[in-house]
């Protein structure tokens, strides 16, 4: 399997009213083709604005640097109308919520063939050939049906299914799922991450799933990249990483999932918060939080260093080291 | 703001076997029989308002000689039903104005229904003629100065809509009227058509569209030339009003996931503009323009007055100075009329645009 995209160092700058904060610090990951990469953390750690770095869509006034390499070449260095032709056709995306992400006013056709029409030039009735395929595909029952309607006619799973079609229309090779799962019944969250999971098989799509929720990594995740304060916290295999976690930041998350047969009694939620923009402490992001803090957390960043084989951790002291 | 959500998922459930046309129909049949019940009202008020104002139409019409006669008064008064007590006067005046009889005029002595037909489309032609360059230009505006935000553009455009919002009216006027008309001669100042030319043959009041109609491009030509001033002047508050609207609309609208997710397409961005963004914000803006339209018929009266435009703010004006009752109460209901439709126009916009309400 073929790296498919390289993140190099990429920072984000965000406009503040103070000036710029960053929101993404030195962040470094790759996506292979073909696999599912998760990007977990806390609400505020700069998962989303990761993916809208990549997609050139940051807030106004935002500023990046660093790299990200897909397919040979550097998103980040594109011209805005380079970037257009791989929105949507190479790098297709889906959002949290899909009552808000679809347009409520436009018919799921034209939502689902516009941008078909634009990138790949083909004709109205052979792009709604395609989308009665596309539809099927991702299992709404009549599609031909589905076409003519609008997304309040359906349900919340329903809709989103519906934008996972939208973000294949263009037979994308990778997909930015940014919490694709958060806003909808936790009943029709696994069918949504069978259907992620089909899809990549089916159609040797790399897909990153972003997420707050460790619970939805382990259903999906080949590889796993924990973020903290827009930073990297450890990163590696889903095996690894979910099953003999190196930094107390991930052992924190995992210890914060409710157990299936523990109930509410094993939920040990980490203390405090995360920081909010331009607020991210000296030294190691967590230290604040962390109950194995030294002081030499207090006053260097540490970078993530490889700990085994594909397997990297931002924390020098190494308090769960011992225990694999 | 239903969020629907059929249990199987199945599109439109019910929901859109119910013949979006025939709920349309019915909404529309609706509002119909609520307009004209509330036209009768206006009636009703009109009628009411013009008893409770002092001064007795004979005196204001047949002037001071006659007063001073007995008979020419009593004659006066049984010729318009002055004596009838006031509830028979409001239903025969009803009764009526159903059949399109909206009595005769005191002043000009000629029916009310045939004078309305003169005015009314004058002021009408101008309005809309006002209310489609508004549109045009003060969504256009609006849009540009929301995509600039707080750039060059955006600030210019700003200072634009704040002179158009505050410059009175009657100020615009004189001075376009001062330098365009008179000064430079650039575009014709008074009336609706060059003195040579006589009116086109009926059929719309427009002179515009019944000189095309007829085939009679310098008839034609002449009238849309004269509607420029006017309609310009009237359409300086509207655009300033509309463009600042526009914009905040917009800026709303830019602000959602749909926005952030047509964008994530690769669509050129006069496509998200005009696709994704126009369309929500058309409805909001539509309401204004219905409201925006209001403004221009009150307008209408300064501006008839300076261009010398016979429309229905002269005639108003001309029966509100004489007391002309019939004559009031029939530009009330044209007045009221027209308001009304302008409402139904706008809930049928709101169908057209957003499906969301045709399917509710
Ligand atoms: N439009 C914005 N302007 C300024 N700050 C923002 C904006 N969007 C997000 N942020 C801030 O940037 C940080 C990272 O946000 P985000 O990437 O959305 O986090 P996550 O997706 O991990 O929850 C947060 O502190 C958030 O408050
Ligand atoms: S570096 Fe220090 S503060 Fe940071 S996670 Fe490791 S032990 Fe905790
Ligand atoms: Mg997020």
């Amino acid at each position: 399997m073929g790296t498919l995209l390289e993140v190099e160092d990429l920072t984000v700058w965000l406009a503040t009213r103070n000036g710029p904060r960053k929101a993404v610090d030195g962040l470094t990951f790759r996506v292979d083709s073909g696999e599912v990469f998760g990007i977990a953390g806390e609400s505020g750690s700069g998962k989303t604005m990761t993916a809208m770095a990549l997609l050139g869509l940051l807030p106004h006034a935002a500023r990046t640097s660093g790299r990200a390499v897909f397919e040979g070449r550097d998103l980040l260095a594109m011209k805005p109308r380079e970037l257009r032709d791989v929105r949507g056709r190479s790098i297709a995306m889906v959002s949290q919520d899909p009552s808000t992400s679809l347009h409520p006013m436009l018919s799921i056709e034209t939502q689902v063939t516009e941008h078909m029409r634009h990138h790949l030039g083909v004709g109205k009735s052979e792009a709604r050939g395609r989308a009665v395929e596309l539809l099927s595909t991702v299992r709404i029952p009549d599609p031909e049906r589905a076409l003519r309607a609008h997304p309040a006619q359906f349900s919340g799973g329903m809709r989103q299914r519906i934008a996972i079609a939208v973000a294949l229309a263009c037979e994308p090779r990778l997909l930015l799922a940014d919490e694709p799962t958060t806003a909808l019944d936790v009943t029709v969250q696994a069918g949504i991450l069978r259907l992620l999971n089909r899809l990549r098989q089916e159609r040797d799509l790399a897909v990153v799933v972003i997420t707050h929720d460790l619970g939805v990594m382990s259903a999906v995740a080949d590889r796993i990249c924990v973020m903290y304060g827009g930073r990297t916290a450890e990163i590696g295999p889903r095996e690894t990483v979910l099953t003999h976690p190196r930094h107390p930041y991930t052992r924190g998350l995992l210890d914060a999932l409710p157990h299936p047969e523990g109930g509410a009694a094993t939920l040990r939620p980490i203390p405090g918060s995360p920081p909010s923009l331009g607020a991210v402490p000296e030294g190691c992001p967590f230290h604040p939080r962390c109950a194995f803090a030294v002081a030499s957390c207090r006053e260097e960043r540490p970078e993530p260093v490889p700990v085994g084989s594909d397997h990297r951790v931002a924390c020098p002291p190494d308090p769960l080291g011992g225990e694999a | 703001m239903s969020s629907a959500k059929p249990k199987s998922g199945a599109p439109g459930t019910g929901r859109r076997a119910a013949r979006p046309g025939g709920v349309l129909l019915r909404f529309l049949a609706r509002r119909l029989a609520a307009a004209l019940l509330l036209c009768v009202g206006i009636t009703l008020v009109a009628f009411t308002l013009t008893q409770l104002v002092p001064g007795d139409p004979a005196a204001a019409n047949l002037g001071q000689q006659a007063i001073g006669d007995p008979a020419a008064v009593a004659a006066f008064r049984a010729k318009y039903g002055l004596d009838q007590p006031l509830p028979v006067q409001y239903l025969t005046y009803i009764g009526n104005v159903f059949q399109g009889n909206l009595g005769m005029s005191q002043q000009s002595h000629r029916p009310v229904a045939e004078d309305l037909a003169e005015f009314v489309p004058a002021t009408i032609e101008l309005a809309l003629f006002a209310i489609v360059v508004s549109l045009l230009v003060g969504v256009a505006l609006g849009v540009v100065a929301a995509v600039n935000r707080d750039r060059w553009p955006d600030q210019v455009l700003r200072v634009v809509s704040l002179g158009g919002v505050s410059m009175p009216t009657f100020w615009v006027a004189l001075v376009a009227f001062y330098l365009l008309s008179f000064k430079f001669d650039l575009l014709p100042g008074t009336g609706r058509l060059d003195p040579v030319l006589s009116p086109p043959p009926y059929t719309t009041g427009f002179y515009s569209v019944d000189a095309a109609l007829a085939g009679q491009w310098d008839v034609m030509w002449s009238a849309l030339g004269h509607l420029v001033l006017p309609s310009l002047v009237l359409a300086v508050y509207t655009v300033g009003m509309l463009m600042r609207f526009s914009r905040a609309s917009v800026l709303e609208i830019l602000g959602n996931d749909y926005v952030r997710a047509a964008r994530a397409k690769g669509l050129p961005e006069r496509v998200v503009i005009v696709r994704h963004v126009l369309r929500p914000a058309m409805v909001a803006i539509i309401t204004v323009a219905g409201v925006a339209f209001g403004s221009l018929l009150s307008g209408a009266v300064l501006v008839e007055k300076i261009f010398s435009w016979p429309g229905v703010g002269q005639y108003a004006y001309r029966s509100a100075v004489n007391l002309d009752l019939p004559g009031i109460m029939g530009v009330s209901i044209v007045v009221a009329a027209v308001y009304i439709l302008i409402n139904l126009l706008v809930d049928l916009l709101y169908g057209v645009i957003d499906p969301r309400i045709r399917l509710t």
